[in-house]
């Protein structure tokens, strides 16, 4: 369990990291929903499986969803990086 | 062996807390504020059920099997079951507001939308505004005056 | 400056959060109600799963006000949105590829199924109405995804939202009726472990679910309604 739990929490960390890091909003996306899949591992692990059932399907699949649909919304869906505006400091 | 393991659990439910947090502070784009939300929102509900967690136990489910095993505590996972979905509608209202503000201001960053928040309460009482948008009153400057002008003219 | 008491901010975070959890024992909670629970919950609410006892039997009520919360969500975000009918579809999206087309045929009677299973046998597996709900709401927005044109009636998905909640609501009226506190599991226990059992607590996961799953996909629905008013 030990290695186990390391691991995750480092992949779960690099995640979170990634969302503030990364240029792209649609990759950040996919970043926050990877960091609710590792925070669901956790759960398992900690024999906690109604709450982790409940974090891969929300936090992972409903929540990335709504937040790729909302970022189709306001038109910043794209693949490639953004030259101009939407800049961020995070 | 068990307390290393809770220590690797805590460090990783702390640094999803602060990372959220930090994520919240720093960040002036309003979509990634609702990121780093969700991530926070993580971390804490990864410490409620580090809390509830028992060393010899199975998870609260009773099995035909297994006669008197211990279980670990089922009051803290019901309680972050409701706080994980009441999570998502937070979000989902967030990220509606969001696009609200989006159209009507046609900016996402934080300071140039409180910025035209605040002229548009100015100009619903009746206010001219004691600052200036060449001079601000703080030390910061107004980011991209250009911007403001090109987009003022939705909310006259 | 700014930065400067970000900073100062964050490390007083931290070290609250450290000390918080310094004192916590790990491994050895003491677990005064859950412990109570644990004995009193296969004689009184008769449900394998001790959680979804603890959620629907015992705390049934802040489930109700969980549903409040998710429905009013719904219906701001819906306010804030806008009407999908009221602008209309002048610029749909063009139909998706049939890779898509074809696995969303494949896909939506086994994301039923998955659901409702995962709704119905809440109390004896993980699972329950709000996960299920979550799963059957992803079932009805996979054909749109795939046919952008066609559209869900929003009529009928209030209809079920607001029988699903008079449904819930009544189920604890009932235990009212019968002299006991509201939302008490009303009904026989039957026998431990099998699907029918644990009186109303798979009726009221059940309206859970269809409840979460109208509200979610509504939700998604007027989300991926795109008038084109962003650049």
């Amino acid at each position: 369990m030990m290695g186990v739990a390391i691991i995750v929490v480092a992949l779960t960390l690099g995640a979170a990291l990634a969302v503030l890091l990364l240029e792209n909003l649609l990759a950040a996306i996919a970043a926050a929903s990877a960091v609710s899949l590792g925070v669901a591992v956790m759960f398992v692990l900690l024999q906690a499986p109604d709450v982790a059932m409940t974090e891969a399907v929300v936090g992972a699949g409903l929540s990335g969803l709504i937040l790729a649909l909302a970022l189709r919304r306001l038109g910043l869906a794209r693949l490639d990086v953004p030259t101009s505006g939407e800049n961020t400091d995070a | 062996m068990s307390t290393s393991v809770g220590l690797v659990f805590f460090i990783g439910a702390i640094g999803l807390c602060v990372i959220g947090i930090t994520g919240i502070v720093l960040s002036r784009h309003l979509f990634r504020m609702v990121l780093a939300l969700a991530i926070a929102e993580a971390g804490a509900n990864l410490l409620l059920i580090l809390a509830g967690y028992r060393w010899d136990a199975v998870a609260p489910i009773f099995t035909g099997t297994a006669g008197g095993q211990a279980m670990v505590d089922p009051v803290p996972q019901a309680m972050v079951l409701t706080a994980i979905v009441i999570g998502v509608g937070v979000q989902a209202l967030a990220l509606s507001l969001v696009i609200r503000i989006k159209e009507r201001y046609g900016t996402l960053d934080m300071q140039e939308a409180r910025q035209c928040m605040q002229d548009d309460l100015d100009d619903a009482g009746g206010v001219t505004p004691s600052r200036s948008r060449e001079r601000p009153a703080g030390e910061r400057p107004i980011p991209a005056p250009t911007v403001l002008n090109s987009t003022g003219g939705q909310h006259d | 400056m700014r930065n400067l008491a970000t900073l100062l901010f964050l490390g007083g975070l931290v070290f609250l959060l450290a000390a918080i959890t310094g004192t916590l024992p790990f491994g050895h909670p003491p677990m005064l109600v859950g412990q109570a629970i644990q004995q009193a919950a296969k004689p009184e609410v008769g449900a394998a799963n001790v959680v979804t006892a603890v959620v629907l039997g015992y705390r049934g009520l802040d489930t109700l006000g969980e549903l409040a919360i998710l429905f009013a969500a719904a219906t701001a975000g819906g306010l804030v949105l806008g009407g999908v009918q009221a602008k209309g579809r002048n610029n749909a999206l063009p139909a998706a590829g049939f890779v898509l087309r074809a696995g969303t045929d494949v896909l939506f009677p086994l994301l039923l199924i998955a659901g409702l299973y995962v709704v119905i046998h809440g109390h004896l597996t993980p699972g329950g109405g709000f996960q299920g709900g979550v799963i059957l709401a992803a079932a009805f927005f996979l054909p749109l995804l795939a046919r952008p044109s066609e559209s869900l009636s929003h009529i009928w998905l209030s209809v079920i939202e607001g029988l699903a909640g008079t449904a819930f609501i009544a189920l604890g009226l009932g235990a009212l009726y019968n002299g006991d506190a509201f939302l008490t599991p009303l009904f026989d226990k039957g026998m431990f472990g099998e699907l029918v059992s644990s009186g109303s607590l798979p009726l009221l996961y059940l309206a859970v679910g269809l409840k979460v799953g109208a509200e979610l996909s509504s939700l998604l629905m007027r989300l991926a309604h795109d008038d084109g008013a962003a650049s």
